[in-house]
């Protein structure tokens, strides 16, 4: 199942989604399959598999240090490829590549979108490719069948969101307020008007990132929202935790989607 | 002249996240505007004149010029600008700029801090807060810029991550850009970054150019050469893009080979880079095969950066400008060597450009002029040099 069919599944049957993102090799591949796995088991749908750039412009310090502790341990595109390959004979959840730009251009980017997809992605996410530079990579994407995922920021003008809807497949990237990625206090009625006048553009699912760390932050976000995204507070789990403590993270936010958003 | 996605030939553009995206498309409009309006144009000639100190003289180097007894070298005198540094055009022409954007505040990298202080000036100047982001290694190595800037008003933030150089110093200043973009004017510090900086800061630094132009012509000298030295490349671009087009003059950029191209350590990113995206832009950049930045080296901490501005490879790629590299130890040679017979100190940056003369003299005769971009003076460098060569007992 691909990134817009999950997503629309869910909101077809009222449910919100949950989106997780991970670090690639961060600390090792071994970790990083049981992650993923333990997100699908947990209740995500969709899991983001980052592969790590050495200067990541779009992410805080927490996903930054998962990357450059990823670097150190030998990460490679090739490993993230076969990783993701062998997720894709041991889990059914639908996943998507992270990456910078620069980390696509040098593999080549015809042979990225074929081979990813090849593997089994349905979705690329880059964050430093605005929809001016997006030429470069949509063809190839669409050539391989897979969505690159486009980007709304609340500083996104009502032209651009246009814009932006028209070229937009899978789902849109919000992001919850101007900043890197990590988690921080957000006030997420504010970016209610911005949510607003998306919807009123497209029909795609609508996914807010960036600030989200726990059941809490998720259930806020996901009022504006058909999907959530956490990954700061993942990938700290990781860092400074367990594999059971990400496992429980990911649970709390699918139970608090599930059952106590409504009554918050 | 780059197109409207901000290309140069096939480099340049804007590799930035969305949130960033419509303040450089506002950045762009304002730009356009203000490029063609006479005020504004006016506005930024006063400044250059009365406060940074323009036109620099155009030197001539008699002494420097018997030691090599071929073609005649000027030395293009950015030193003597007001906080000792070209980077004070680009500095108050883009504080203006913003200024008249109505933002409040300035953000900005820096390497070996003349940049950082530029901005601190301009900041100071026109009552704009100002936040310099300056790796670890580089403040340690820079402290008397990193006083002066205090002393200025100027908050010094240092930066750990990564190499702790300039290169993670503008990934920090791009993430604070982005987390305050609505009321911060991010003020890049050399032609490099997403467009429209590559084209605004050449614009700004263009005057070194058409300056020198008009002192040759002023002089009757018979211009052959210009040398400059090239780190993001904003003196280089400055004083070349004047003579683009013309092809009797021929343009010289000089990299940082630090320990020498084949150690590893240095810093020539069109000598020994490949085309990557890096803050922003595509252009040359030091990778390695999986496309992750290898972090640069260079003596000089304003030319330690890993990428270079997109417009200089497409000079390098057109055959516009011929680009080359000396090390650490040719650098320290020609900074001796200036200050020796000419009475000048140059910035290790400047030093760079100078060493170049020791190959490029030889091929010269005499009726022919040189000129070289003494981009900045070296005061900030002599504590640096001082330990390289054991001077300070």
């Amino acid at each position: 199942m691909n990134i817009a069919e999950k997503l629309g599944s869910l909101k077809a049957s009222g449910r919100k989604g949950l989106i997780i993102y991970v670090t690639a090799g961060c600390p090792d591949y071994s970790t990083t399959l049981q992650a993923v796995k333990a997100a699908a088991e947990a209740g995500a749908d969709l899991v983001e598999i980052g592969l790590p750039f050495s200067d990541p412009m779009a992410d805080g310090p927490v996903i930054q240090q998962a990357a450059t502790q990823a670097l150190a341990a030998g990460a490679t595109v090739g490993k993230a490829l076969e990783l993701i390959t062998l997720l894709q004979q041991q889990t059914s959840i639908p996943l998507a590549v992270m990456t910078y730009y620069n980390i696509v251009l040098q593999f080549g980017i015809e042979r990225f979108a074929e081979s990813f997809a090849g593997a089994g992605i349905s979705g690329l996410i880059i964050p430093d490719l605005p929809i001016e530079e997006a030429a470069a990579v949509e063809p190839a994407c669409r050539q391989a069948g897979i969505d690159l995922i486009k980007f709304i920021a609340p500083t996104t003008t009502p032209e651009r969101i246009k814009t932006i809807c028209r070229q937009a497949s899978g789902f849109l990237y919000c992001i919850s307020s101007t900043g890197v990625t990590g988690v921080r206090q957000t006030d997420y009625n504010q970016i209610a008007p911005l949510l607003a006048a998306v919807r009123r553009e497209t029909d795609l699912p609508l996914a807010i990132g960036f600030g989200i760390g726990g059941p809490e932050a998720a259930c806020q976000a996901a009022k504006h929202a058909d999907a959530v995204i956490v990954g700061s507070a993942v990938m700290d789990r990781l860092l400074h935790g367990s594999l059971a403590n990400v496992q429980e993270l990911i649970y709390s936010i699918r139970q608090a989607l599930d059952k106590e958003c409504d009554r918050q | 002249m780059s197109d409207n996605n901000g290309r140069f030939g096939s480099y340049g553009g804007r590799f930035v996240p969305e949130t960033v995206m419509p303040a450089l498309l506002e950045l762009e409009d304002s730009y356009r505007k203000l490029k063609d309006d006479g005020e504004f144009q006016s506005e930024v000639a006063f400044y250059f004149r009365e406060y940074a100190g323009r036109p620099t003289k155009l030197y001539y180097a008699a002494n420097l010029t018997r030691h090599y007894g071929r073609g005649d070298i000027y030395l293009k005198r950015e030193d003597l600008l007001h906080t000792g540094a070209h980077k004070i055009n680009n500095a108050l022409g883009q504080a203006l700029l913003a200024r008249r954007m109505g933002k409040q505040r300035i953000v900005a990298e820096t390497g070996a801090g003349q940049h950082g202080v530029a901005c601190a000036t301009v900041a100071a100047l026109f009552g704009l807060k100002c936040c310099v982001f300056m790796g670890a290694e580089d403040m340690e190595r820079q402290a008397l810029n990193v006083f002066r800037m205090r002393l200025l008003g100027t908050e010094v933030v240092p930066v750990t991550s990564g190499s702790g150089t300039l290169k993670d110093a503008t990934s920090e200043a791009i993430r604070y850009w982005v987390t305050h973009i609505q009321d911060t004017h991010y003020i890049i510090g050399s032609v490099v970054g997403p467009h429209p900086y590559p084209m605004l800061v050449r614009d700004f630094q263009a005057v070194i150019g058409q300056e020198v132009e008009r002192q040759i012509a002023d002089a009757g000298a018979n211009l052959k050469y210009v040398i400059a030295c090239v780190g993001g490349g904003s003196n280089a671009m400055g004083i070349f893009y004047q003579f683009r087009d013309n092809r009797s003059v021929t343009k010289i950029g000089v990299e940082a080979a630090g320990k020498g191209l084949a150690t590893g350590e240095h810093a020539a990113s069109l000598t020994n880079g490949r085309p990557g995206v890096l803050h922003g832009s595509l252009s040359y950049l030091r990778q390695d095969n999986e496309g992750q930045v290898i972090p640069a080296y260079s003596i000089s901490a304003g030319l330690d950066y890993p990428g270079v501005g997109p417009e200089h490879s497409y000079f390098k790629d057109t055959g516009r400008v011929i680009y080359t590299a000396v090390t650490d130890e040719q650098a320290l040679a020609a900074f001796e060597r200036l200050a020796r017979l000419e009475g000048i100190i140059p910035a290790l940056e400047s030093s760079h450009a100078l060493a170049y003369l020791e190959q490029l003299m030889p091929e010269t005769t005499s009726g022919q002029a040189v000129v070289v971009c003494l981009s900045g003076r070296g005061d900030k460098d002599v504590q640096m040099v001082a330990n390289v060569l054991g001077g300070l007992e």
